[in-house]
């Protein structure tokens, strides 16, 4: 894997997941390592995001790494209307590794085919996420003990999510029951459950969310965007459909476990938050070992 | 009485795109811009053809296709058959094949695709070749799938 670009979760085998999980577990034991003291990280956010950039930033601090780039392309060189290649390629001058997010579908993939060092997609566009989906397989790993042959709940925006499908598309690997629960208008894309058909797993639709819980061992909860919604009303007609509180999560079986990727709005009412069957702070803090693992073993330290 | 029959002249030099679709043919004569070249040109449609019932033909004089514009001409018309003419001679004739992966000549569907933003020629792997549902060309970029019925050619 050394040298290896991750732009889609798809690129790496179930093998080379499962050695970077291994590898996070390693790091969440003994968080502070400096492995790369001789490294320089370049951290390009041409889009702004507060939680992923964060989270990448604490887990080379902790490896003793160096960073620079910039959190906002207001301040860059794009803003002159530099292209995408230009900047990958000067920047690939002065760092050993980009990590990168961009607002366009596919800017991450094309940033890896114009330099030779490594790029880790932080985020492009609409499409893919690979480094949340990765703290979410550790997550459930870490709760469940093992990802083989779970119930996993999606609940809220399964169209547009980005985190859902890559998700979705990573749990193919491991014989993962899906439980999709949406609006109709936000259901899961044919072309996810594509994947899901192709491995020749079992999916079920759902509206309503409460009949599903009791046989779920994962709720990955996600925002519903209002507007997603051509029709306002309709909005508000489903949006408290989908709020998750204390008293439906009561028939969950005792490995339960409630995911967000976070932020929240109000999708989960905050009296789960004292239960111990909500996971998704923890879940966040999951983010900084996987990127240490995932950054260690691409530059092969 | 004898029956008279206007008949296709036989080229000298150049190519035979044969069994294309009818409907193919106006649309593949403007996707390589044939009507704008200089050389002769005869085109065919709604003829008699034994192995699918109705086709459409299209001979150019003096042309010769560089495998890309063969890759687009698959696209629209994956079972027609080109030859090649020199001296009156087939040089070569050839099925076409939808191909494996298409480059530089569609443009993808999603307007927040790199490709349609920045000077980055699109690639896209060909799915749903065997017709059972519509073919489609996915963006190595942006992920998303191109369906035949939306092909816009760059």
């Amino acid at each position: 894997m050394k040298n290896k670009s991750l732009i889609s979760i798809n690129d790496y085998s179930m093998d080379e997941l499962t050695t970077l999980l291994d590898r996070a577990e390693d790091f969440e034991k003994d968080p502070v390592q400096p492995l790369l003291k001789d490294h320089v990280i370049a951290s390009l956010f041409f889009e702004p995001s507060t939680r992923t950039r964060l989270s990448f930033e604490s887990a080379i601090n902790r490896l003793s790494g160096r960073i620079v780039g910039f959190t906002d392309a207001s301040s860059s060189s794009v803003k002159k209307g530099e292209s995408l290649k230009d900047t990958i390629l000067t920047v690939s001058n002065y760092s050993d590794l980009i990590v990168m997010r961009h607002p366009l579908d596919g800017a991450a993939r094309w940033a890896s085919e114009v330099t030779d060092i490594p790029i880790i997609n932080a985020g492009d566009g609409a499409n893919q996420h690979p480094t949340q989906c990765l703290l979410d397989l550790y997550s459930i790993r870490k709760t469940q003990g093992s990802l083989d042959n779970l119930h996993v709940v999606f609940v809220g925006d399964l169209k547009y999510g980005r985190t859902v499908h890559s998700l979705v598309i990573a749990m193919t690997m491991f014989n993962t029951t899906f439980h999709l629960v949406s609006p109709t208008a936000l259901k899961v894309p044919s072309a996810v459950k594509r994947y899901i058909k192709d491995k020749g797993l079992t999916y079920h639709q759902y509206t309503d969310l409460e009949e599903v819980i009791p046989q779920a061992d994962i709720c990955y909860m996600t925002r519903i965007q209002r507007e997603r919604f051509a029709d306002p009303m309709e909005y508000e007609r489903v949006k408290n459909s989908y709020v998750l509180n204390r008293k439906m999560i009561e028939p969950s079986k005792e490995n339960f476990k409630v995911l967000h990727p976070l932020p929240r709005v109000n999708e989960i009412h905050e009296d789960v938050d004292s239960s111990p069957k909500a996971y998704y702070f923890q879940q966040a803090r999951n983010g900084v070992y996987v990127r240490q693992a995932l950054l260690t073993t691409i530059l092969g330290v | 009485m004898e029956r008279k029959e206007l008949k296709v002249s036989a080229i000298k030099n150049g190519t035979v795109i044969d069994h294309l679709p009818s409907v193919a043919v106006f649309q593949v004569i403007r996707m390589l811009a044939l009507d704008q070249s200089q050389d002769p040109l005869y085109s065919g449609i709604n003829m008699e053809s034994k192995k699918y019932g109705n086709k459409g033909i299209i001979k150019v004089e003096n042309r010769y296709f560089k495998p890309q514009e063969v890759n687009k001409i698959a696209l629209l018309a994956p079972k027609a058959t080109m030859i090649e003419i020199k001296d009156f001679e087939v040089i070569r004739k050839s099925e076409l094949e939808i191909p494996d992966t298409v480059g530089r000549v569609v443009k993808c569907i999603n307007p927040k695709c790199i490709t349609n933003n920045q000077e980055v020629p699109t690639r896209f792997k060909v799915i749903d070749k065997e017709q059972k549902e519509e073919l489609k060309l996915h963006c190595i970029y942006c992920e998303k799938n191109t369906p035949k019925s939306h092909i816009e050619f760059i």
